[in-house]
């Protein structure tokens, strides 16, 4: 296997006129939390959708595990987690968790076992039994995040993970993101909040579909010269819009 | 495994869902108590018929049980009287002439009247042929007996005549001439035999036998092999589409769709689920008509199940295929009247044969067409698999069609 989870090369994808993504260069490698930091319609979801292999790309290619994508079996290799969240809201966690199961081709044996595992990741254990309908927003985001576990997959493509989730959760995500990292997994995580911009080791920084900059945050704030993530993403975008949308 | 998945998922939120559980499952009883009822109750139309100044035996055969006659002394004009009295018709006579106005409100009452002063008259014109037929018969039969008693003295004048002519030829001896004069004399005494002859008139008597169903049978039963098939079809229909709709708006499609899972595989898991459905839906329908009602199935169960499982399936595709030009459930309700409800009139309701032309080309696009020909067929003449072959291969084309499209259109949400 390689060690590159994840490896775009100029990808391109237009939405009619609308140039959505711009010649992205994109490499997550094995064990890192690599985050897509950039403004709404940035091309964020777009990217991640061509990552999947769910959305065609006009341009470049995508490689997951070594396979060019679209492919659909290496789809089970890759834990997603959607910016809103498609939760069948007339059955329980459990039965939610055990149906992506089945989808995700985890064997029946093992089954039970990664549904208490992915629950537990997530404190969900005790609720696990409701139905979806009663769940709270936070409740129904962590559900969200344990269907993405459940198959135990080496790579997590997480759009907006803590999203209306409060804060003392958002420290227990990132704390299981961090042990699952060192466990040799990878995550790409799109973010709005710049604190969480700062826990990851690399960055990319996206605005109008350009890849404006990348590097790990302490790159990027030496780069731009300034003090936080925050800072670099204001500045990239003064510096963008003053060259006539181009970096 | 995974389409397993599907329909588990599917049945499990159809169970949990009780508000449309019960709408598939007892609004088509409902619908069909009431139809019941109604149906039974359609010979008792009456049009109330006013008249003025008409004569006496014209009322007598005007009346039936669907007309009822009100005799009003005012001079006032037809129009008027109807008004006032809410009259469906008015009926006046000057001399000989019958004036009769109608008020048309409702063209069932009109038809009624109609049919009844037609056939009041016709009952008045026979009555008087009758009539003239009997004096004519009476001077007849006088002029018949005069006749006979001429044609009596007639042959007998012959008989003696010739019965002399014989005498002599035989004491002559001319054996020729005794033969020919023996043949003559047989031949007046015949003629006498057949004159008295009388033919007499033949009365007509019926008697009906049916092929299929009684003289009992209904519209209701003509019409319940029909409904059967359109509520499988329009309750699966609806229930399909708009959940598939669901999984489209809340996201969880393209959820599925970010799984190693095959398009083929959601589509037939739907089919499966659903299907099982429509199956209980026809088991409760079809039971409920045959127990409660006491409908003569004539055909086999099964090739009614059959045929709604398929009917059922057609509607699930292409409630599923009509779901992905919908962007709302109120948009998907908007398809109803569009998709639907033009099913119905091409069912069986409303006899195709009849139609224009163009509206028979447009009966055979319609799936329901095949299905409930398929179903009174089966219900009401008892066809067999091989008579209604032909329908249920046209539906399950519709099927393959519906749900390859539905394949490569959820390529709209995942592009392998």
């Amino acid at each position: 296997m390689t060690t590159n989870y994840v490896e775009a090369q100029r990808v391109s994808k237009s939405f009619g006129q609308h140039q959505v993504l711009d010649q992205i260069d994109l490499t997550v490698p094995a064990g890192t939390i690599y985050g897509l930091i950039g403004p709404s319609g940035a091309g964020k979801t777009t990217l991640i959708k061509s990552i999947l292999g769910m959305e065609a790309v006009d341009g470049g290619e995508v490689h997951v595990m070594g396979t060019l994508m679209p492919n659909r079996a290496v789809m089970a290799q890759i834990g997603y987690m959607a910016q809103s969240d498609a939760l069948y809201e007339t059955l329980t966690g459990r039965e939610n968790l055990k149906f992506f199961g089945q989808l995700m081709n985890v064997p029946k044996t093992k089954l039970a076992q990664m549904i208490d595992y992915a629950a537990n990741l997530v404190n969900l254990t005790t609720q696990l039994d409701q139905r979806v309908s009663g769940y709270s927003g936070g409740m129904k985001r962590r559900l969200s995040l344990a269907i993405a576990l459940i198959q135990d997959p080496p790579l997590l493509v997480l759009d907006e993970p803590t999203v209306g989730i409060d804060p003392e959760l958002r420290q227990q995500i990132w704390a299981e993101l961090n042990k699952l990292k060192t466990g040799g997994k990878s995550m790409l995580v799109t973010t709005h909040v710049m604190d969480e911009a700062e826990r990851c080791d690399y960055l990319m920084l996206i605005r109008h579909g350009i890849a404006l900059a990348q590097g790990t945050p302490a790159e990027l704030k030496q780069r731009y010269h300034v003090e936080t993530i925050e800072q670099v993403f204001l500045k990239a975008g003064r510096l963008q819009d003053a060259n006539n949308g181009n970096r | 495994m995974r389409t397993m998945a599907i329909v588990r998922r599917v049945l499990k939120q159809m169970v949990r869902d009780k508000r449309t559980l019960a709408l598939m499952f007892l609004a088509p009883l409902l619908i069909m108590s009431l139809m019941y009822f109604l149906f039974q109750n359609n010979t008792t139309q009456v049009a109330s018929l006013g008249v003025h100044n008409v004569d006496s035996q014209v009322l007598k055969v005007i009346k039936t049980k669907h007309v009822d006659l009100k005799d009003y002394e005012s001079t006032a004009s037809a129009a008027k009287m109807i008004k006032q009295h809410d009259l469906d018709g008015y009926l006046t006579q000057k001399n000989g002439k019958l004036t009769v106005t109608y008020s048309n409100s409702n063209p069932t009452n009109t038809s009624l009247i109609k049919a009844a002063l037609q056939s009041g008259l016709v009952k008045l014109k026979v009555k008087a042929l009758a009539a003239a037929t009997k004096t004519q018969q009476r001077v007849l039969v006088k002029q018949q007996r005069a006749l006979t008693k001429l044609t009596t003295a007639q042959t007998q004048a012959t008989v003696t005549k010739l019965k002399m002519a014989l005498a002599q030829a035989q004491a002559s001896g001319n054996t020729a001439a005794v033969k020919k004069l023996k043949r003559q004399l047989k031949q007046a005494t015949s003629t006498r035999s057949t004159s008295q002859h009388v033919s007499k008139p033949t009365s007509y008597t019926t008697q009906a036998h049916y092929i299929y169903g009684s003289s009992d049978s209904t519209f209701f039963e003509n019409f319940l092999p029909i409904f059967l098939g359109f509520f499988v079809f329009f309750f699966v229909f609806l229930i399909s589409g708009i959940s598939l709709l669901n999984e489209r708006t809340t996201g969880t499609l393209s959820r599925l769709l970010a799984t190693p899972i095959r398009r083929s595989e959601i589509i037939f898991g739907y089919l499966i689920g659903y299907g099982l459905f429509a199956i209980i839906q026809t088991f409760i329908t079809v039971l409920f008509a045959i127990t409660v009602f006491k409908i003569h199935l004539v055909g086999s169960i099964w090739l009614v199940f059959l045929v709604n499982l398929l009917l059922a399936l057609v509607a699930l595709a292409l409630g599923i295929f009509i779901s992905t030009f919908a962007n709302s459930e109120f948009q998907m309700i908007q398809f109803i009247p569009l998709i639907v409800v033009p099913q119905i009139f091409f069912a069986g309701l409303i006899p195709v044969t009849g139609m224009a032309n163009w509206l028979q080309v447009v009966a055979h696009v319609m799936p329901l067409y095949y299905g409930a020909n398929a179903l009174t067929d089966v219900v009401t003449k008892g066809a067999t698999l091989g008579d209604i072959g032909v329908n249920l291969l046209i539906l399950v084309g519709f099927m393959v069609v519906l749900t390859f499209l539905n394949i490569v259109g959820m390529k709209r949400y995942r592009k392998v």
